[in-house]
């Protein structure tokens, strides 16, 4: 019975010994360079693997700044302090003053604003809509309301509202695109977080046209061109646009157009830009 | 059923034929504005010739391309010319259209004369008065005739096959029209076969038409080169490449088109439109239309103009029954839901049908995997597959599974029991190939 024990023990122990250094030789031999500094760039990446860079997932956007093939503050869902330690570890340094990016849904036109000229039963996409007699709304460059963006934010950011239309949580937002890319309407763009004037209208129709098929279409009347003292909005194929570059938030535009196409977001916004308003006020009296 | 030469796959939808089949064609007063889009054809759109105020005669020429896949266009009235505007396509998307005034004269272009005896015409004329007269397929794809009959040299036509199965539910224009002008028929086809300088064209023709079959075989009697081929009832025979292997027996291959098989199809509405321009000169200003369906009071074939407006075509049949709820351009299984009446009747309009209720259920359950879309499936797919590589976004494998060869009959969302969205599905994601390999190009 012992000699039974001893035997198993010592031949298992052989076996077990003999397999290990084999295990050990292979590591050696067949190990696989890899950069360390791959790792560390991955460990401050997201992590979300959403392939808004271009590249499969965190890893591979990984490889490629080790590679040299993007710049380190090439993923754009990460904030400018994880580019800067991006380039920590490559040994570079990042100008890490740009502004933080958040999207904004350029359509004002929900169940309670816009006509829809007919029902739609089919698929709940938006782009299988846009297929069939380019969507069951009068107009034909607003939101479908199907939710496809929703669908493709891989940061639960997005979510449609009571009336019909997107809302996009700034604080979850990473300004990835990839519901930009998924709007068949070109509806969404990425502004400055800290922009809240916003043209919430993409319609090239004429006036008409346009007050037909909804109740806060832009018209292009030009209102808040010339109500802007920045030459920030401008009116070009009877759509107003705003230059976030030169947009101080002031509110002039929003307070001129006739339709309510352009808006402040949200309210707590309204307090920061009256602030803002003050703050240019006094600084305009101290100037003079 | 089960008589005749068929397919693989197919389904049985109820033909609802009985409602017009047995009416003849009337001809529609012109309405008092007709609206004649620059596209109405598969290929470039054409560039308006006139413009506002212009004066135009019946028939002549307003615009025309230089695509090589393209068809001019003519006034279907004659009178004012109100706007050149962009109109809703029956497709839903909008294209730039001549409003044309009545004026009630029908005076008609000086340019209109007949083509002369078939027999002292060469091929490369009529191809060019085919393509003069803006001759299009009329089955619905509204491709242009001319590019049909000039075939790329390497590629040697045999065979003529004429399209007279109209398998779609409720249309019965072809029908009629070969009920009641089969000499038409005929002398359309024997164009054609002159044009493509071949002598062996079949007609093929669904068992459910008796009657247009005899009037097709008497008609054809004199002329060796021609026969009538009954075929089985079932929907898509009228497509294509189906009909094309219910008569010949041949497949034709995947990203291929009956033309690399030595065959070219027509409808019979085309070879009708055909015989009509050569003998008279005028070209394709009018077809029949069938107008149909439960919500209609007065279901009819009507000859109508190119051109009138759907509330106009439809106050011919005495208007709506009820409450419309669906008004289709086409028929039930191919057709495109409008939501304006004020769309144009264009070349490629089969018919109108209007339903009151929606019978069918719409919303979809999970798929069963019961494989009855596969059985359906007369292009060989297997859509359950295809339709979940495009649900997920995985484009590649939906286009080797076949996504591409879809002819878009829509028989398997007709037969899936869980009232899955499969042909819409499919149809999405070859869109939304074609969108990535144009992005790739440019």
């Amino acid at each position: 019975m012992a000699n039974t024990v001893l035997v198993s023990l010592v031949s298992m122990g052989t076996v077990g010994a003999l397999f290990g250094a084999g295990l050990a030789w292979a590591s050696r031999k067949f190990a696989v360079e890899s950069d360390a500094r791959v790792d560390d760039i991955e460990e401050i990446l997201p992590g979300a693997n959403c392939g808004a860079c271009g590249y499969p997932g965190c890893r591979g956007f990984a490889e490629a700044v080790v590679a040299g093939a993007v710049p380190c503050d090439g993923c754009p869902v990460s904030s400018s302090e994880a580019a800067a330690l991006i380039g920590e570890v490559m040994g570079v340094t990042i100008d890490s003053n740009s502004e933080r990016l958040v999207a904004i849904v350029h359509c004002g036109g929900g169940h309670k604003e816009a006509k829809e000229k007919a029902d739609y039963v089919g698929i709940t996409d938006c782009r299988a809509a846009a297929i069939v007699s380019d969507g069951s709304k009068g107009c034909e460059y607003g939101c479908l309301g199907l939710a496809s963006c929703v669908k493709a934010c891989p940061f639960d950011a997005m979510s449609m509202g009571p009336n019909g239309l997107p809302i996009v949580d700034e604080d979850k937002c990473t300004a990835c695109g990839l519901c930009v890319a998924a709007c068949p309407r070109d509806l969404i763009s990425l502004a400055p977080v800290n922009k809240v004037v916003h043209v919430l209208c993409r319609s090239f129709g004429r006036g008409r046209e346009v007050r037909g098929n909804c109740t806060v279409g832009c018209i292009g009347c030009r209102a808040c061109e010339r109500a802007c003292e920045f030459d920030a909005i401008h009116v070009t194929d009877f759509l107003a646009e705003i230059n976030y570059a030169n947009c101080t938030n002031c509110g002039e535009c929003v307070a001129k157009c006739p339709t309510n196409s352009i808006i402040i977001q949200g309210d707590q916004v309204t307090v920061a830009v009256e602030q803002t308003v003050s703050e240019q006020i006094s600084e305009g009296a101290r100037a003079n | 059923m089960g008589k005749g030469k068929t397919f693989k796959g197919g389904i049985h939808p109820p033909g609802h034929k009985e409602l017009t089949n047995s009416k003849s064609i009337r001809r529609m007063s012109p309405p008092e504005e007709v609206v004649v889009l620059m596209q109405q054809h598969i290929g470039a759109a054409c560039q308006p010739l006139v413009k506002r105020r212009d004066v135009v005669n019946k028939g002549q020429k307003i615009g025309d391309s230089d695509g090589a896949i393209s068809a001019p266009v003519h006034a279907s009235v004659s009178g004012v010319v109100k706007a050149v505007e962009s109109w809703v396509h029956p497709n839903g998307y909008k294209v730039q259209a001549v409003v044309i005034e009545n004026d009630g004269e029908e005076r008609l272009d000086p340019d209109i004369v007949p083509a002369g005896d078939l027999e002292s015409l060469d091929k490369g004329t009529i191809v060019d008065l085919i393509r003069e007269a803006g001759i299009v397929g009329l089955g619905g794809a509204a491709f242009p005739t001319h590019v049909k009959l000039s075939p790329p040299p390497h590629k040697k036509i045999h065979t003529l096959i004429i399209n007279g199965c109209e398998c779609e539910p409720y249309l019965t224009c072809d029908h009629r029209v070969m009920v009641e002008q089969p000499e038409k028929v005929v002398y359309g086809t024997r164009a054609l076969l002159r044009a493509l300088g071949i002598n062996k064209a079949f007609i093929g023709i669904e068992a459910n038409k008796p009657d247009a079959i005899t009037a097709m075989e008497k008609a054809t009697a004199p002329y060796a080169d021609i026969q009538v081929v009954p075929l089985q009832i079932k929907y898509p025979q009228g497509a294509e490449k189906q009909l094309v292997t219910a008569i010949t027996g041949q497949v034709v291959p995947e990203g291929c088109l009956p033309m690399d098989c030595g065959i070219v199809v027509n409808n019979v509405g085309t070879a009708a439109a055909v015989a009509a321009s050569l003998k008279t000169g005028m070209p394709l200003i009018e077809r029949v239309i069938t107008v149909s369906g439960e919500g209609v009071k007065e279901p009819q074939n009507l000859l109508v103009p190119v051109g009138a407006k759907l509330s106009d075509v439809l106050q011919v049949s005495q208007g709506f029954n009820g409450t419309p709820r669906k008004v289709i351009m086409g028929g039930p299984m191919t057709g495109v839901t409008q939501f304006d009446l004020s769309v144009p009747v264009v070349k490629g309009t089969p018919g109108i049908v209007v339903f009151n209720d929606l019978k069918t259920a719409t919303k979809p359950e999970a798929c069963i995997r019961c494989g009855r879309c596969v059985d359906a499936c007369p292009a060989f797919l297997v859509p359950v597959n295809i339709v979940q590589y495009v649900d997920g976004g995985q484009l590649d494998a939906a286009v080797e599974w076949g996504l591409l060869n879809c002819i878009e009959c829509g028989s398997c969302s007709y037969v899936c029991p869980a009232n899955r969205f499969l042909v819409q599905s499919i149809l999405l994601g070859k869109q939304e190939v074609q969108a990535a390999r144009n992005k790739q190009t440019s």
